[in-house]
């Protein structure tokens, strides 16, 4: 017998607005393909192209704690914006941000990722001097292949000095997709 | 010290659900099995993070589902006498867990339904027990590697 998917849908659903969870996730639809998106209390903790479950919900009960729970619910507000933003009608996210675990390096490199406006881009070693090390181009191109909240902190912004794209943790077709939708690439 | 790992939320609800909602449907019908199902798991992720290893998962939310029937039963027929149910050697209030614990020798079936159905800690079943905190994690202890042992049979 399995549970009726209202059933489980009506619990996921007091789950979240219990309070009780560490982790609410699902899986969002977009056009670059599923997305998955978890948010704790204190904001959007992760966002993933990659759909091996098993791996993400070890490392979302490791870093945030072992309530996690698939629960649209607690990322209403992070699909509607990446829906808005698919759809171009956004073009800045207003969301919290649960970075915690990163280090200082991490944070103030993501901090200035995030100042790169829509439609823009800049380069590693242009974005390492806006985070204050300015010979650390190689740094934040590992920083940028380990983003755990892609799109809304727009790593897909950053290029290559020559103006190769280089590369994407989510696929370069991906990064280009984004750099269209923005209008950077044709 | 627990060697097995306690899973995330999601695997552990995903692993039992079904089975907890059969019991529940057994236990108080169809049409309260819902709201009983909701129950149960909001009551087994409210414990969730204060569990410290991850054996027995099964019995303890099969027994949380059982206290869970108990109060329902209780509810809707609130003219019954709450039975006593602080004495070993007397069948009190959890008489329906007869179907998860029927089989353990009184002591270790009063302290495994007080630790993890009703939640209480050792020093409570202690003292529902008469006896000391120590002998009552034994007691509660030695009730669910039985159960394990006959799950596993």
């Amino acid at each position: 017998m399995t549970v009726p998917t209202d059933l489980d849908l009506r619990f996921r659903e007091a789950a979240a607005r219990s309070g009780m969870l560490d982790v609410g996730y699902d899986l969002v639809d977009s056009p670059i393909g599923p997305l998955l998106v978890a948010a704790s209390d204190r904001g959007l903790l992760r966002i993933s192209f990659d759909p091996d479950l098993e791996q993400h919900l070890e490392w979302l009960s490791r870093i945030a704690g072992r309530n996690v729970l698939r629960a649209p619910r607690q990322v209403d507000g992070v699909r509607r914006e990446l829906d808005e933003y698919f759809e171009g009608r956004r073009h800045a996210f207003d969301l919290a941000l649960d970075l915690r675990g990163v280090t200082p390096f991490t944070e103030r490199v993501l901090m200035e990722l995030a100042r790169i406006p829509f439609g823009e881009t800049a380069t590693y070693a242009e974005l390492a001097a806006r985070a204050g090390s300015p010979k650390a181009a190689r740094a934040v191109g590992m920083t940028m292949n380990r983003n755990r909240i892609p799109i809304v902190l727009p790593c897909h912004r950053v290029i290559g000095a020559n103006g190769s794209l280089v590369g994407y943790a989510g696929g370069l077709e991906r990064k280009v997709a984004l750099l269209t939708l923005e209008g950077v690439l044709l | 010290m627990g060697t097995v790992a306690i899973p995330p939320f999601e695997t552990f609800y995903a692993e039992h659900n079904s089975e907890v909602l059969g019991l529940l449907r057994r236990k108080v019908g169809r049409d309260r099995a819902d709201d009983a199902f909701q129950e149960t798991f909001l009551r087994a992720l409210r414990a969730y993070d204060r569990l410290d290893h991850g054996e027995h998962l099964r019995a303890w939310v099969l027994t949380i589902a059982s206290r869970v029937a108990i109060d329902i039963h209780r509810r809707t027929k609130p003219t019954a006498e709450v039975p006593e149910i602080l004495h070993e050697d007397t069948r009190p209030a959890y008489e329906d867990l007869g179907e998860l614990t029927d089989g353990l020798p009184a002591k270790e079936r009063a302290a495994v339904v007080l630790r993890y159905g009703y939640d209480l800690t050792y020093d409570q079943i202690a003292a529902a027990l008469d006896s000391s905190p120590d002998a009552a994690r034994q007691a509660a202890s030695s009730g669910v590697r039985r159960l394990r042992k006959e799950a596993q049979l």
